[in-house]
């Protein structure tokens, strides 16, 4: 990851607010904006007022930093900005938080997810072996299965990773795991911890060479970014290697019942544009229904960018409690094919008290294959 | 004491007095220098909003409601400091009237939001959208006489209000126009338009909260047809004649430097739409006949129009447009919209470029038709980049000279800048300007509503 030079592109934002939205305008998509509504939580009050903080126009303070880290770097602005910088936006905000890692001034949550990560190796500080509970240890397999920090410790994501290697085990795929796994760094470096990243990078990359890791496959899209665009490794995200097994004949499945909608997890999707996969595999299994938001119009759940950790995006108005919201609209299950939106998801539906089940598309999968 | 108040209204996460807030509250995207509030609060009822305003006459501490803050002239810079009042929390659409083709929406209502609403719920009504990023606000667009997509067919947006709930400066509730005696949001009228006491006034009268607008006929088909001449004493006749025809919805002129093949002619951009395929070329043909003469002596003719650009053309809002304040990749551009009777394009136009030419600096003319050509909206655009003190400086001066060039043309600056509020009233009757004083000493005795602004000395 190299730091982008933002004093070139800050002043050319307008703030004129079309980031903050979805395509037809019909909703606020920007989550920090959606949660805040002060015109300093979209892009384009980051924008000025990292400029302001450059020249020397603003103190650096932990609210600046509560409102730079926020942002979940779902890549709803990229996608709507009209300005040919568009795609520069989170680098932006990501090259700046380096500056501020840097002069050592993050906000106290920000702070304890990078001591954690460093010394442990995960943003909670478990400390232990942590995929000591599957039993294939990696042995020069086909592909190395990284559960990501999300899958290995929380317990909804546990549940979802035993459903993965079950699936996995069913259609005899060759995988192992590292029981000593660690972090691959995608937070930190979307958070600006590039130091940090490099290091984790470094030390994965050694023990991929070490035990001759040829292909990575991974639940989590946070992990898969940063294997697919800054590790440079072959690596798949479950729902491609699920489908291509589902389309070869690999994995039998039968249907599962109620309507399902699918949450596209935004490293997934505007990311890296895995949209399509899930979608075929759903449409096989069950009956999918849309919701308004979705593919690249995506509502971000608000975990990313460490914010599943740092809960920024938190309240009665999270992101997630609104997604839980329209995903009740729709359907009576809502599906996703990532750690954190699980997590995220799966607390606010416990907060909002509604009516819809949530699951990863390995439990699902799982499900219709044993009907 | 003042925040331990607005807290208790509206809640810890909806008031702040935090430098981060100040600063970003302080300007809008144009080239007026900042001002910052004391706090910014966003009320979410009219209710609280009352409450607000009680805090504030208290305090003596001013008020400036604001709505997507994009004018770009800097009206709702607090200048006197005080409160900025974010109304986008307050952003409900009540109640859409299908049949008699009006909405009652809350004063934070986009317009973009409610245009996606309408789509989905009502996909034959539209409103009058105006060009602005979709994030304006349809209450202060009407409320500073913005105009839009339909306003060569029906004025100006105020025009198209129906009816108001209004925060009195005194903390007062009211509504105007029908609304105020039955429950229908119908018309303004025939009672006495008391509208007019908070429409213009840049926030100087009273905070309103609820607003009726009308929505108009959204018709199955819509095309653009492009007129270009290469000399400007011919486009107000344009104009005149295709305004004559009742068959375009709305009608644009733009000209400008870049890119290369639009220099030196001015485009008349005119929508039709219709509620079938023969019912659009019907139109088409009558425009095309009211031109011909222009065709035949080969003094204009019709510019083709590949699908992309008919695409940019069609878009509401035109993303297009904002994208002109990264011509000079400085993020800047600020427009003096002088509202001019349209057989003075000619002159404005050629005014316009003497300015242009003798500061050097970077353009664009765009103009809107209100009514039957009626009057102009004649925006005369200077991109900048912000990074650049002198190139603010030089798009400060050029928007001066415009607005002393529109005053002596017989214009009026449109959401005129606070200097230029200033060339306005020293122009304006003295009569006039005793009512305007009368009318806001009575309505807003601490003088606590945007103060500054239509300062009557």
């Amino acid at each position: 990851m190299e730091k982008i030079n933002y004093a070139e592109i800050v002043h050319r934002c307008f703030r004129c607010g079309y980031c903050k939205f979805s395509s037809d305008y019909s909703a606020i998509n920007c989550p920090s904006y959606a949660v805040y509504r002060f015109e300093t939580y979209f892009s384009g009050g980051r924008m000025w007022l990292i400029r302001a903080w450059m020249n020397e126009e603003l103190e650096w303070s932990e609210h600046f930093g509560e409102i730079m880290y926020s942002c979940s770097t779902c890549r709803n602005c990229v996608e709507h900005c009209v300005f040919k910088f568009n795609e520069q936006l989170v680098d932006v905000f990501i090259s700046a938080r380096s500056d501020m890692v840097e002069k050592g001034l993050v906000p106290k949550k920000v702070g304890e997810f990078f001591n954690n990560l460093a010394k442990f190796g995960n943003p909670w500080g478990y400390s232990g072996k942590r995929l000591e509970w599957v039993e294939k240890e990696y042995e020069g397999n086909e592909f190395l299965l990284h559960a990501g920090c999300v899958a290995a410790y929380d317990e909804r994501g546990k549940v979802a990773l035993k459903a993965l290697v079950e699936l996995l085990d069913a259609a005899g795929v060759d995988y192992g795991v590292f029981s000593d796994e660690r972090c691959e760094g995608n937070e930190a470096m979307v958070m600006g911890e590039f130091g940090l990243f490099e290091h984790l990078m470094e030390e994965n990359k050694r023990k991929f060479e070490e035990r001759r890791v040829k292909r990575v496959l991974t639940p989590d899209p946070h992990s898969f970014n940063a294997f697919k665009n800054y590790y440079g490794v072959d690596v798949k995200h479950h729902t491609q290697l699920l489908w291509e097994l589902v389309k070869n004949g690999e994995l039998k499945l039968g249907r599962v019942e109620g309507k399902v909608t699918y949450h596209d997890p935004c490293f997934l999707g505007r990311w890296n544009g895995v949209y399509e996969e899930p979608r075929k595999i759903l449409s096989r299994i069950a009956s999918l229904y849309e919701m308004p938001r979705n593919r690249k119009n995506s509502f971000c759940c608000g975990g990313g960018s460490g914010n599943f950790y740092t809960d920024y995006l938190g309240g009665k108005e999270s992101p997630a409690r609104v997604r839980v919201r329209e995903a009740g609209e729709v359907a009576d299950i809502l599906v996703t094919s990532c750690p954190a939106c699980l997590m995220m998801f799966d607390n606010a539906v416990r907060d909002e008290g509604v009516e819809l089940e949530v699951r990863d598309i390995s439990e699902v999968m799982l499900e219709a294959m044993k009907s | 004491m003042v925040y331990e108040e607005l807290k208790a209204i509206v809640g810890e996460e909806y008031v702040s007095k935090e430098p981060e807030e100040l600063h970003i509250y302080s300007s809008d995207p144009g080239t007026m220098p900042a001002t910052e509030p004391d706090y910014v609060v966003m009320p979410k009822t009219t209710e609280e909003v009352q409450k607000i305003v009680v805090v504030a006459n208290k305090h003596k501490i001013p008020i400036v409601p604001m709505g997507g803050a994009l004018a770009l002239s800097g009206l709702v810079r607090p200048l006197k400091g005080g409160i900025v009042m974010d109304m986008k929390r307050m952003d409900s659409i009540l109640e859409v009237n299908e049949k008699a083709r009006y909405a009652v929406i809350e004063a934070g209502v986009t317009e973009g939001m409610l245009k996606a609403y309408l789509e989905r719920n009502y996909p034959n009504l539209r409103l009058s959208t105006p060009d602005a990023p979709p994030i304006a606000t349809v209450t202060a667009n009407a409320l500073i006489h913005g105009s839009g997509r339909l306003s060569q067919m029906y004025g100006f947006h105020s025009e198209m209000v129906t009816g108001m709930e209004v925060v009195l400066p005194t903390g007062e509730i009211c509504r105007v126009g029908s609304c105020s005696i039955s429950p229908y949001w119908f018309s303004r009228s025939p009672l006495p338009d008391l509208a007019g006491l908070f429409i213009g006034w840049f926030g100087r009268t009273g905070i309103v909260t609820k607003l009726g607008i009308k929505l108009f006929p959204k018709h199955r088909y819509r095309d653009v047809m492009i007129f270009v001449t290469e000399n400007p004493s011919y486009v107000s006749d344009v104009i005149w004649r295709v305004a004559h025809t009742e068959m375009a919805e709305d009608i644009t002129v733009w000209a400008q430097p870049r890119p290369e093949w639009a220099e030196g002619f001015q485009h008349t951009t005119i929508y039709i739409t219709a509620d079938s395929e023969e019912e659009l070329k019907f139109k088409e043909r009558i425009i095309r006949n009211a031109l011909r003469d222009y065709i035949k002596q080969k003094e204009g003719g019709f510019l083709y129009l590949t699908p992309g650009m008919k695409a940019t053309f069609l878009q509401e809002p035109m993303s297009q447009l904002v994208r002109f304040a990264d011509v000079r990749k400085g993020g800047g551009f600020e427009y003096v919209g002088a509202i001019l009777p349209v057989d003075l394009f000619d002159k404005a136009y050629r005014k316009g470029l003497e300015i242009v030419e003798k500061l050097g600096v970077d353009w664009a003319f765009s103009v809107r038709i209100i009514g039957r050509s009626h009057c102009m909206m004649f925006a005369y655009a200077y991109p900048f980049n912000r990074a650049d003190d002198e190139d603010v400086e030089k798009a400060r001066k050029a928007l001066h000279e415009t607005n002393l060039a529109v005053l002596e043309m017989g214009g009026i600056p449109w959401k005129a800048e606070e200097p230029a509020q200033q060339l306005i009233l020293e122009r304006m009757d003295e009569g006039a300007k005793i009512l305007m004083k009368r009318v806001m000493d009575l309505l807003d005795p601490h003088g606590i509503m945007n103060p500054g602004n239509w300062e009557v000395k």
